[in-house]
């Protein structure tokens, strides 16, 4: 068995490189999968714990997650095929009006 | 878990996650999405989560990577190229902010760690019966309430992506 404090170390530099990836990257269909990535890595974490102390909450909460998470990425794509066909543009920097 | 598996699991899932982001085409990137989500997947039968294992491979690898490339494909993964001159300014910066955040992050952790000794989760504690026990008798409003949130959700991706139709047939 190896200690969770490693695998939450882990989730904790996938956390940073999604995070990196929102600033760095200007398409946003990549930002998206950056977000996707943080949310992954924070179910990561959830299901450590679960095991360190044996307890099935941190498992469940990690479900209602990935739930959310599925219904974010639907309505998000949809999001970005709406602006694609209004500006023809996936770069966020050409995205920057609020009417639209 | 043996250590070894656990060093060849998190290096993958570090080499997948930066494929993800430094990728040029985004659909090399999605395609890194998919081998993240998998190692992850493993990652979390390692950690005796089954049934979770299997989700994730099912909802992430299964729909939402494939939605993803759809819309890739969609609206074409030809990315613009953006000016080099004025991104690197931007990159620099993020990357050291990047860095701090992850300092911080560490500082947290070791501020913090479970001092319970070894993990003491059952190797049947993520099973299918073990989650729904749990999830269909404590937790049951909330487990009701992700079905609104996804009808919520199919409806309004449905709203969205829908394409206007120039001529509208009205019946009156």
């Amino acid at each position: 068995m190896i200690p969770t404090s490693f695998i939450l170390i882990l989730s904790a530099i996938i956390f940073t490189i999604g995070a990196v990836g929102v600033l760095v990257r200007r398409n946003a269909l990549i930002i998206f999968m950056s977000v996707e990535m943080m949310l992954n890595s924070v179910n990561l974490t959830l299901v450590a714990l679960a095991n360190q102390w044996g307890n099935l909450t941190g498992q469940i909460f990690a479900f209602i997650v990935i739930a959310v998470a599925a219904v974010e990425v639907a309505v998000g794509l949809a999001i970005i095929i709406a602006i694609v066909r209004h500006k023809d543009t996936t770069n966020i920097d050409e995205v920057h009006l609020l009417k639209g | 878990m043996s250590f070894l598996s656990f060093v060849i699991l998190a290096f993958l899932a570090l080499l997948t996650a930066l494929g993800v982001i430094l990728s040029k085409n985004a659909v090399y990137s999605a395609l890194s999405l998919l081998a993240h989500f998998l190692v992850i997947a493993l990652l979390y039968f390692e950690l005796s989560a089954q049934f979770l294992g299997i989700v994730q491979v099912i909802v992430y690898a299964g729909a939402v990577v494939v939605l993803f490339l759809f819309v890739i494909m969609l609206i074409g993964g030809t990315i613009t190229p953006v000016s080099h001159k004025s991104r690197t300014h931007a990159r620099i910066g993020a990357s050291v902010l990047g860095a701090l955040f992850l300092l911080g992050l560490m500082v947290v952790l070791f501020a913090g760690l479970p001092s319970g000794g070894a993990p003491v989760g059952a190797p049947d504690a993520g099973s299918v019966q073990a989650v729904a026990g749990p999830l269909y008798t404590t937790y049951l409003l909330p487990f009701e309430l992700a079905s609104v949130l996804l009808l919520a959700g199919m409806l309004g991706g449905i709203v969205l992506a829908l394409k206007e139709r120039k001529s509208v047939k009205t019946k009156d």
